[in-house]
């Protein structure tokens, strides 16, 4: 098995980018459906008419986005333990159809959790952009990362 | 919360439960093919092997299922609105959420309420007519205890148009 990434392999200061994930106005109206059914969200001529201005992502949606490009970009080959929360999500500028999206990450803080020394608490900042390196969203939260055992 | 109200008819400190959402297999594998592949959302297999002991819901799911409760219980609080003749305001968007809490994992056949308190609300000076309310989201499971929480807020239109 390949080996996991731990969280020895995340320094502060550490910049990296990830992802190239097109948004379709089929996914926005599905994801929409489902959970976030406002007529910007799943109707063409609805959203022309609203403050957004056109058909745009529920904000969860681009949450999901970012969420599946960590997972693709390095999540998916760490020991992760999950995540307690994200501190401050900003829906800067409406996902767009068309709109393809990378992630570019941030570690700002790293410790080892008091309570539990196999557990590394890794804080982040993620800002999205599309080709047009337009900011469309920034989040900071936690990646839970097991620490590397020491035998 | 919003209910089909324009700013000025907001009441602060008011707690809104918005309905419940029950999480099955099906629904958390979907999500989490679709959006946050790891392997203790994906196979119960993986997820015993896993700290959390057994298949659980992404965050993101949870988050989801709050907003499809936030938006159904506001769409049936408009629509009695429009029956009574009253204006309704335009939905605003949100610019963002603080302090979003996964407090416990939401498991297979959990069944999550799903609440938000009004916590202040002042009207903007950057966009003439619209004002920002802040809220506080939760979740409880069947066991009473907390799994999801958030700061939130949303952009709601005043009667007073600017």
């Amino acid at each position: 098995m390949k080996e996991l990434l731990h969280f020895e392999d995340f320094p502060v200061g550490e910049v990296l980018e990830f992802g190239n994930y097109l948004v379709t106005a089929e996914e926005i109206r599905e994801f929409a459906r489902e959970f976030d059914p406002q007529p910007f969200h799943v109707d063409e001529e609805a959203a022309k008419a609203s403050l957004l201005g056109g058909l745009s992502a529920s904000g969860w949606h681009v949450c999901a986005i970012i969420m599946r490009i960590m997972v693709d970009g390095y999540y998916g080959r760490t020991a992760s333990m999950g995540s307690t929360g994200i501190d401050e999500m900003k829906w800067l500028k409406p996902v767009r159809p068309g709109d393809r999206l990378s992630c570019r990450r941030t570690t700002l803080e790293t410790r080892v959790s008091a309570k539990r020394p196999e557990m590394g608490i890794v804080k982040m900042r993620f800002e999205i952009f599309d080709t047009a390196s337009e900011k469309k969203a920034e989040m900071t939260g936690i990646n839970l990362i097991k620490v590397r055992e020491k035998w | 919360m919003v209910k089909g109200l324009y700013l000025e008819e907001i009441e602060i400190g008011v707690e809104d439960f918005l309905g419940r959402h029950h999480f099955t297999r099906e629904a958390i594998v979907r999500f989490a093919k679709a959006y946050d592949p790891q392997p203790f959302h994906l196979s119960d297999e993986a997820a015993r092997d896993s700290h959390f002991g057994a298949l659980c819901a992404s965050g993101w799911h949870t988050a989801a299922a709050w907003m499809k409760c936030y938006v159904a219980f506001n769409e049936k609080s408009r629509t009695e609105r429009s029956r009574k003749g009253e204006g309704l305001p335009v939905i605003g968007p949100s610019p963002g959420f603080e302090n979003l809490k996964w407090l416990k994992p939401v498991y297979v056949d959990d069944t999550i309420s799903f609440s938000c308190k009004t916590t202040g609300k002042r009207v903007l000076n950057s966009r003439a007519g619209w004002g920002l309310l802040r809220f506080a989201a939760t979740g409880i499971n069947q066991a009473g205890d907390g799994v999801f929480a958030f700061d939130g807020k949303v952009l709601v239109q005043m009667r007073k148009g600017g």
